[in-house]
């Protein structure tokens, strides 16, 4: 005698295929949808225009730069919510190091002194974040929450209530051209990260602990993984991705501001989980946060692009949030436990 | 006699003003299945505890194959060859058989010569083979989450034996089961013994214990109440040493 599972036969197989790809599909059907609709209204072609592409990624990098490492935190189960904020810290102080430099240095040198001074601070409130979180045991949501409200503090102290003018001209050039004319710096910066992330989260050690930690965090902690450390490093490892969403908008507004991120970072949540995050930890892949991104950057751009009220935008993404949970259960359901 | 591939001398446990052992020696031989029975608070999970590094003793020695261990930690009663499966089974559900069996000690290969990756091939086929010398058959490229508890168990048990178990201390192992299911890790327990892996079966359930231990041990209030070789003893017995009287 053996333990042995009878084969058992999918109980619906086409539907558990239909729900597994269904963000894609629900992209393809959003583009699709926008494309006719411009055809039939305007004449025009909505999605094979290099300028609409461009702008559609352009809107997809900050939620999806605050969606990759809120992956990482949402599979390990827990939340970041003040990632909004440190996106504006970091902007901040980018902006004011570069302004502090004026023309003592050269603009390359000073844009870099600047991004650097500014992904070290963003490190800070992670690390603090992680800390609280991993060491004191604070509930994630309440430890970020708090932290959102001391990021952006000091953001706008920082700023002095203000945006910070930067006027270096490698800086606006860094978030306002494009790499052979074609992709702008900022979203090839955002091509390679999630590349990165995707490899990190598939198929290193470190990824594959934050799976085992969202999974049974004990489990972890028995098989000899340092929770703790792995937690910090988590939490860190968002605020890095935050800071570099905030250097990205320094050069692309040329100027610093404390509420950068404060759109987005809803955003960035709904993408992780529209891509199939759960939010109990476990479950999420970089790819699913990327159209999950894509998808919500598509409604906004195209419902803008049709001409309907900018209002509109939310209660479009919130809908398909609704319906991401909704079909994400429905497949839990058909697959059985 | 035959060496004692563990063995415990004297060892004490208190909490505070609480006495939860007191002076407990045993011997575990290869290949055998001891049973450790008593009452709910009677000390048996705070012994294993003490043998699985989860509690420091505030006395008493433990021996491997002769030679004393020092066991402060979790890590080192597994370098000494010693895995113990608590109740919960300590799988993360969200992850598939291979990614279970080599939680925390991933082998690495490097893609496109450079970067490090975790070698999903070797973890899925080495877990296939020892859930196959334990005549465990079930799928692999499933989470551990859709198993059943038999299965889940199974999995808990493979880890405990690629990773070369000698000892195994098994907590409550048929509690949370159906009773085919407890029938079925009564099997897999006999199946380790003829593999020369020795056991220590905690449980409260006397027909499992009969059913698979070759000596039985009682504590009471922490203390050693009794000791049966298992063909000697009865159900009436145990539980007299239990309650005492």
């Amino acid at each position: 005698m053996s333990l042995s599972v009878k084969e058992e036969k999918p109980r619906s197989s086409v539907l558990q295929t239909l729900s597994a790809v269904w963000s894609w599909l629900f992209l393809a059907f959003l583009v699709v949808f926008f494309e006719v609709w411009a055809r039939i209204a305007f004449g025009q072609t909505f999605v094979l225009n290099l300028n609409s592409v461009q702008s559609i990624l352009m809107a997809a990098v900050q939620p999806l730069l605050l969606g990759l490492g809120l992956t990482f935190v949402i599979v390990a189960g827990g939340i970041d919510l003040s990632v909004g904020f440190i996106v504006g810290l970091a902007s901040v102080i980018g902006a004011r190091v570069m302004q502090e430099l004026g023309s003592s240095v050269p603009p390359f040198l000073g844009l870099l002194i600047g991004i650097a001074v500014a992904l070290v601070a963003s490190l800070i409130p992670g690390l603090i974040n992680g800390l609280l979180i991993a060491r004191l045991k604070v509930p994630p949501f309440i430890g970020t929450l708090g932290m959102y409200g001391i990021a952006r503090g000091f953001g706008y102290l920082s700023a002095n209530g203000v945006t910070v003018p930067v006027d270096n001209k490698v800086n606006s050039d860094f978030g306002n051209t494009s790499f052979l004319g074609i992709i702008p710096i900022p979203v090839l910066i955002t091509i390679i990260l999630v590349f990165i992330m995707h490899y990190v989260l598939s198929q290193t050690k470190f990824g594959q602990y934050t799976y085992a930690i969202g999974g049974n965090k004990q489990a972890a902690q028995r098989a000899g993984i340092n929770v703790e450390r792995h937690t910090v490093g988590l939490y860190m490892l968002t605020a890095l991705l935050a800071g570099i969403a905030g250097v990205i908008y320094t050069g692309r507004f040329t100027a610093g501001a404390a509420q950068a991120g404060e759109p987005t970072m809803l955003n960035a949540i709904a993408a992780v989980v529209i891509g199939g995050a759960s939010l109990f930890g476990g479950a999420g892949t970089i790819v699913g946060t990327v159209i999950g991104a894509l998808i919500i950057a598509v409604i906004d751009f195209g419902l803008v692009y049709i001409n309907v009220s900018p209002f509109y935008q939310f209660i479009a993404v919130g809908m398909v949030i609704i319906l991401s949970v909704l079909v994400d259960q429905s497949r839990r359901s058909v697959v059985g436990s | 006699m035959t060496q004692p591939i563990l063995e415990a001398k004297g060892l004490s446990k208190r909490f505070g003003g609480h006495q939860a052992l007191l002076n407990v020696s045993f011997q575990l031989f290869p290949g055998e299945v001891l049973a450790l029975a008593g009452d709910n608070g009677a000390g048996k999970s705070t012994l294993i505890k003490c043998i699985s590094g989860a509690h420091l003793p505030n006395d008493g020695q433990i021996f491997m194959d002769g030679k004393q261990v020092h066991i402060t930690n979790p890590q080192e009663s597994r370098a000494a060859g010693i895995e113990t499966i608590y109740q919960d089974l300590a799988l993360a559900e969200n992850l598939d058989v291979g990614a279970n069996v080599f939680l925390g000690r991933e082998p690495m290969t490097k893609v496109f010569g450079i970067f490090p990756m975790i070698n999903r091939k070797l973890m899925r086929s080495a877990s296939a083979e020892v859930l196959d010398t334990l005549e465990i058959h079930t799928r692999l490229d499933k989470p551990v989450g859709d198993l059943s508890g038999g299965q889940k168990q199974a999995v808990a048990i493979g880890r405990a034996i690629y990773w070369k178990a000698r000892v195994l201390i098994m907590d409550e192992p048929t509690a949370a089961l159906g009773v085919p299911e407890q029938r079925k890790v009564v099997e897999l327990i006999h199946r380790l013994k003829s593999q020369g892996v020795s056991i220590i079966f905690i449980s409260h359930n006397l027909i499992d214990i009969f059913a698979v231990a070759d000596r039985i041990m009682v504590l009471r209030r922490g203390e050693l109440a009794g000791e049966r070789l298992s063909k000697d003893t009865n159900g009436d017995e145990i539980v007299k040493l239990m309650v005492g009287g």
